[in-house]
């Protein structure tokens, strides 16, 4: 068995929407997973996440979410633009996770599971698509405005996804830090609460000593102990929902 | 923390942004994680064109300390200078 691994950048869909994908090149077969990067953008550090999830036995692909609005642009513009529109539609990101997820299922070494993950904005959008797609797994990281709007003022159009939780489609994985004020630990709890009087799976942690973002490991949010701990869970929930 | 807070104002001038001059329309200012500065948050302004796309912009991530610094030097450069000679409206 080789370890080898081929990260790329791919077209998707209809639309050719841009992504990035990291996949084993073994026989396999392997699980899928949608990496949704964060409101700062399709950025190195995410791409080395898809890469992560590929040497460890996951083909992995990010979708560009700024693709159609900022085509070609460097991240940290296309952020910037797409802030200043207010953010991407909800139902627009649930159809580019789709689209991502029939990718990876098309795969000639997919073994047809698929979970998706997602830190900051993508946290949200993670538990948002586990609502509307056919996904076997879900991981919110930090995931703000599930249960409640963004501040007044914010221009940010994130609409509360707490409405659609009796969707929920898959089990899904919290992973949160004790000093996060978006979402605190108040809201997480509440999300907690929802989850099971829907009858929804939810595991979830939160990490003492780490804020927002401790997943960065380009940021001075990166807590080291918390990420490790927090990929060992990642890693072990995927293992078992998506068959690895 | 996210703050996703945003003060958008419409502005007239020019920047000099990855390809060049260009002239500025719109300036956002956002405390929120910056993109390169090694801080937790920045005070993050961006001065932008949205017509040319969203590569036409200059973009600056500062402490909190020094966005209040550089507010006060703005605001004694234009009073050291007679009022409206960098007025939208003076004659050239």
């Amino acid at each position: 068995m080789s370890d080898a691994i081929r990260a790329e950048t791919v077209f998707i869909g209809e639309e050719k929407i841009e992504a990035y994908q990291a996949r084993p090149l073994d026989p396999g077969p392997f699980p899928g997973v949608v990496v949704i990067h964060h409101l700062p953008g399709y950025d190195a550090a995410t791409k080395e996440m898809v890469r992560k999830f590929a040497a460890n036995g996951f083909s992995a692909i990010c979708p560009n979410l700024f693709w159609r609005e900022a085509p070609n642009a460097s991240p940290d513009d296309a952020s910037a633009f797409v802030r200043g529109q207010g953010g991407i539609p909800d139902e627009q990101i649930i159809r580019d996770v789709a689209t991502a997820a029939a990718a990876l299922r098309a795969l000639d070494n997919a073994n047809g599971k698929v979970g998706v993950i997602g830190h900051c904005s993508g946290g949200r959008q993670s538990l948002l698509v586990s609502t509307a797609v056919d996904l076997d797994a879900a991981v919110d990281c930090y995931g703000a405005f599930a249960l409640e709007p963004p501040p007044t003022g914010s221009g940010l159009n994130a609409v509360p996804i707490k409405d659609r939780l009796p969707d929920v489609r898959c089990p899904v994985l919290g992973l949160f830090g004790d000093d996060d004020k978006y979402p605190g630990p108040e809201e997480v709890a509440r999300l907690a609460s929802l989850m099971a009087e829907h009858g929804k799976s939810f595991e979830h942690h939160s990490y003492e000593g780490a804020g927002h973002g401790f997943f960065a490991v380009d940021r001075p949010s990166y807590r080291p102990q918390s990420a490790v701990d927090g990929w060992q869970r990642v890693f072990a929930f995927f293992g078992k929902h998506l068959g690895a | 923390m996210c703050t996703y807070e945003t003060e958008t104002v419409d502005i007239e001038g020019a920047g000099k942004g990855a390809a060049g001059w260009f002239d500025v329309t719109r300036a956002a200012v956002y405390v929120d994680h910056p993109q390169h500065a090694q801080f937790g948050h920045t005070v993050n302004i961006d001065f932008a064109n949205p017509a040319q796309g969203p590569s036409a912009r200059v973009a600056v991530e500062l402490t909190e300390e020094a966005a209040l610094a550089l507010v006060a030097a703005i605001q004694r450069a234009l009073s050291n200078a007679p009022a409206g000679l960098a007025s939208a409206n003076a004659p050239v």
